[in-house]
């Protein structure tokens, strides 16, 4: 060991994030500890979030003089040997990537609503602020609300959580309502598959969120704030506490936000297992205490939302980027992006890819680039065959689509949606014919069971796709379900009964084939149909002339 | 009424719980998550209960309760297995995954082996999109888990694990 090694605290951070906990960052974590002290060497341990290179995790990185190193996928086995070869001093080891500012994959990107996952300490609110933490609020602070609201507007940001409605113009209806009690409600249930930013923004900068949400109370003149948190995300909820904790304790919520004269009190609401609760008005009425059945609109949230008081409701990211927004001037952030889709996306890479994670860049990216250039295709390394975009309302897409730009007028004209930016890639092994079926599976399970195209056409859907794969009566069953989409489509009160048709049509669409194949059993598949009873005993009424139609 | 003495306990840790947590907006969510997590699961009584405290009908905190699946009506198994079904895990042998644990686990999905010691729950999406097949076993996630490693985490839970000779 050299002179300057001894007594020098090193620096070494390991992500706390949960999927870098999935795949064993927390034996790497107690490994490097344990390696240190045998080795002598002092180390100071952050647990930061992950730098959103999901394939490297457990990624260790090592600060030196020339910057962050890092290894990695490091195996809680290998530890000792990585100290031994010098990782601790920046060592080129096996596993080493370089400077991790270095890395294309990352350098490459524009990280906006990203830019402090995985740099910072997620509950250290000086490294917050020493990372340009608060500056957004500070500045929000010395404005007129109207002022803030233009900025959003000017900024071009649309929501994040699906449908890309401005944010501005909500946040415009909210200011202008007139109430003496008005919230803000962050929409952090994230429950479509294949997306997980709300939750690595929120494990991994939680401030960020608590700053957004601040700067919307501000703007619309919000007193009181609530995160729906999904309860699959237990991390998540209880570094969010955390975080609004220390925000408390250092003045950042409460009385007197920073000084002003501004109070914003906050709270963490944890749903409990139903997808639906993502739907805007089926939060509200979650977060009211009741079961999570959808309203029919109007009147919207920004008038009369949680407890009937004007509400925003935006999802963990579209709030998330307001911080930045504000810090820069709304210019910067219009500046990105192409057409009407302003700024940055925060894609989300998943399912069967060989480099999953965080890529956050400006709209106008094509679906190729992400799946083939940052992905580099499928983790199985046979040929990609589909990509589902925007959850499991989304449409599966085919290679021959790869040059669509990532933009959500574009992916309209398509029949497909941009949502929540998650991209799920299936090799050519993936059978659409049973991908359409779950998504008729997905929409029976999680309806809310209010209306009927829904609650009764995703069965009907099932059954008709098993008749379908099971070569029963095809070309017939192929216009049940033509016809059954159509209904859903146009008949359900929300997008769960009238998006389901998105992923069924698509993989109809561009996969003709894989539903003409020999007669296949689907015995055994599950056929959910939870409101069968309710069913039967409505018909049953309804046979017995008790209630109306 | 007669109720036993554990039940009587049960009532007043319940009613405790839902009295203390009353002037929160919304009170019944917190409600409902605490007392699953304190005393394990959610009775018809303690639902009454509930009810008599917020000052709502009983059938509108039955809903509630029954709307949610968190909310779970008898105690947790031994060992608790949850599988991912969501497309990006179905993309990476999720349903194969599946299929695996109910013919080793001897248990079909979102029900429990006979025995009462394993139960199996399907879920839509961890949040480990870019890891899967993610399985949760007894609350802890794990990534990029196969049928061998399935086998390896739940048997780790399992008697095996224990130091021989221990008791159950
Ligand atoms: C079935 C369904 C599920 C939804 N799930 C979510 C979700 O998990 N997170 C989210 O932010 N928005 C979700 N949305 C969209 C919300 O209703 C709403 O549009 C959004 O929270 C508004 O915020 P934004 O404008 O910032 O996107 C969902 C919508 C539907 C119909
Ligand atoms: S479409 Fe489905 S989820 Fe939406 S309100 Fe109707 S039944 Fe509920
Ligand atoms: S789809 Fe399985 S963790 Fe998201």
């Amino acid at each position: 060991m050299s002179r300057a090694q001894r007594g020098r605290v090193q620096r070494v951070y390991v992500p706390a994030d949960s999927a870098a906990r999935s795949v064993g960052a927390d034996e790497v974590a107690d490994e490097l500890v344990a390696a240190a002290a045998a080795a002598g060497r002092e180390i100071q341990l952050v647990r930061n979030g992950s730098r959103g290179m999901l394939w490297l995790e457990p990624l260790v990185e090592v600060e030196t003089a020339a910057g962050r190193i890092a290894y990695g996928p490091v195996q809680a086995g290998d530890v000792a040997a990585l100290v031994a070869a010098g990782m601790l001093d920046g060592a080129p080891t096996q596993g080493c990537h370089g400077r991790t500012d270095d890395i294309d994959w990352l350098a490459s990107q524009h990280r906006v609503t990203f830019r402090r996952v995985g740099v910072t300490d997620p509950l250290d609110i000086a490294d917050y602020r020493a990372h340009g933490g608060f500056a957004g609020l500070e500045r929000a602070l010395t404005m007129t609300p109207a002022a803030v609201v233009d900025a959003v507007t000017e900024s071009g940001l649309r929501g994040r959580g699906g449908a890309g409605f401005p944010a501005g113009i909500k946040w415009k209806t909210v200011h202008d309502a007139g109430s003496d009690l008005k919230f803000v409600c962050a929409n952090a249930d994230e429950g479509d598959s294949g997306t997980f930013a709300d939750r690595m923004l929120m494990e991994g900068d939680p401030f960020t969120l608590i700053e957004g949400m601040t700067i919307a109370a501000y703007a619309v003149g919000a007193t009181e704030g609530y995160i729906y948190l999904r309860s699959e995300y237990p991390d998540a909820v209880r570094i969010m506490r955390q975080a609004i904790d220390v925000a408390y304790a250092h003045g950042c919520l409460g009385a007197g936000v920073l000084g002003s004269g501004l109070g914003f009190d906050l709270f963490v609401r944890v749903g409990a297992g139903a997808y639906i609760c993502g739907e805007e008005t089926s939060m509200l009425e979650s977060l009211e205490g009741r079961r999570g059945l959808v309203r029919s609109k109007p009147p919207i949230p920004a008038l009369a939302g949680l407890f009937g008081r004007p509400t925003v409701v935006n999802n963990v990211l579209t709030l998330g980027t307001v911080p930045m927004i504000l810090a820069e001037g709304p210019a910067s952030y219009q500046d990105l992006g192409v057409e009407r889709s302003r700024g940055t996306q925060v894609f989300q890479l998943a399912g069967n890819v060989r480099r999953g994670g965080i890529v956050e860049t400006g709209f106008g990216i094509t679906l190729g680039e992400l799946v083939e250039g940052y992905g580099g295709g499928s983790a199985s390394g046979r040929p990609v065959r589909a990509v589902q975009v925007g959850g499991p309302l989304g449409a599966y897409l085919p290679v021959d689509r790869f040059d669509l730009p990532m933009d959500y007028e574009a992916f309209a004209a398509a029949d497909a949606m941009v949502g929540h930016g998650g991209l799920v890639v299936f090799d050519e092994t993936v059978d659409m014919a049973r991908q359409a079926r779950f998504a008729m599976e997905f929409c029976a399970v999680e309806s809310c069971g209010k209306c009927t195209p829904c609650r009764i056409g995703s069965v009907r859907g099932v059954e008709t796709i098993d008749k379908i794969i099971g070569g029963v009566d095809r070309e017939r069953n192929l216009l049940v379900l033509d016809d059954l989409c159509t209904t859903m489509t146009k008949g359900s009160l929300c997008a769960m009964g009238g998006l389901t048709p998105m992923p069924v049509q698509s993989a109809l669409q561009h996969f003709p084939e894989d539903f003409d194949r020999p007669p296949a059993d689907t015995a055994g598949l599950p056929v959910p149909d939870k409101f069968a009873a309710e069913t039967a005993a409505r018909n049953a009424a309804l046979m017995a002339g008790e209630v109306q139609r | 009424m007669s109720w036993s003495t554990h039940e009587v306990e049960r009532s007043t840790v319940v009613r405790e719980i839902a009295a203390s947590l009353k002037g929160e907006r919304g009170a019944l969510m917190p409600i409902l998550h605490r007392v699953v997590a304190e005393v394990g699961y959610l009775t018809h009584e303690d639902t009454t209960v509930i009810a008599e405290v917020l000052n709502l009908s009983e059938a509108e905190v039955h809903g509630v309760a029954t709307f949610y699946k968190d909310f779970r009506r008898e105690p947790a198994a031994e060992r608790v297995v949850q599988i991912c079904r969501g497309e990006a895990c179905q993309a990476v042998g999720a349903e194969a995954l599946v299929a695996h644990a109910t013919s080793t686990l001897g248990v079909e999905v979102d029900t429990r082996s006979a025995d009462g010691t394993v139960e199996l729950e399907q879920i839509f999406c961890f949040g480990n999109c870019a890891l899967g097949p993610a399985v949760s076993v007894d609350g802890r996630l794990h990534g990029r888990v196969g049928p061998d490693r399935l086998d390896v985490l739940v048997g780790a839970r399992t008697g095996g694990a224990r130091p021989a000779g221990a008791q159950r």
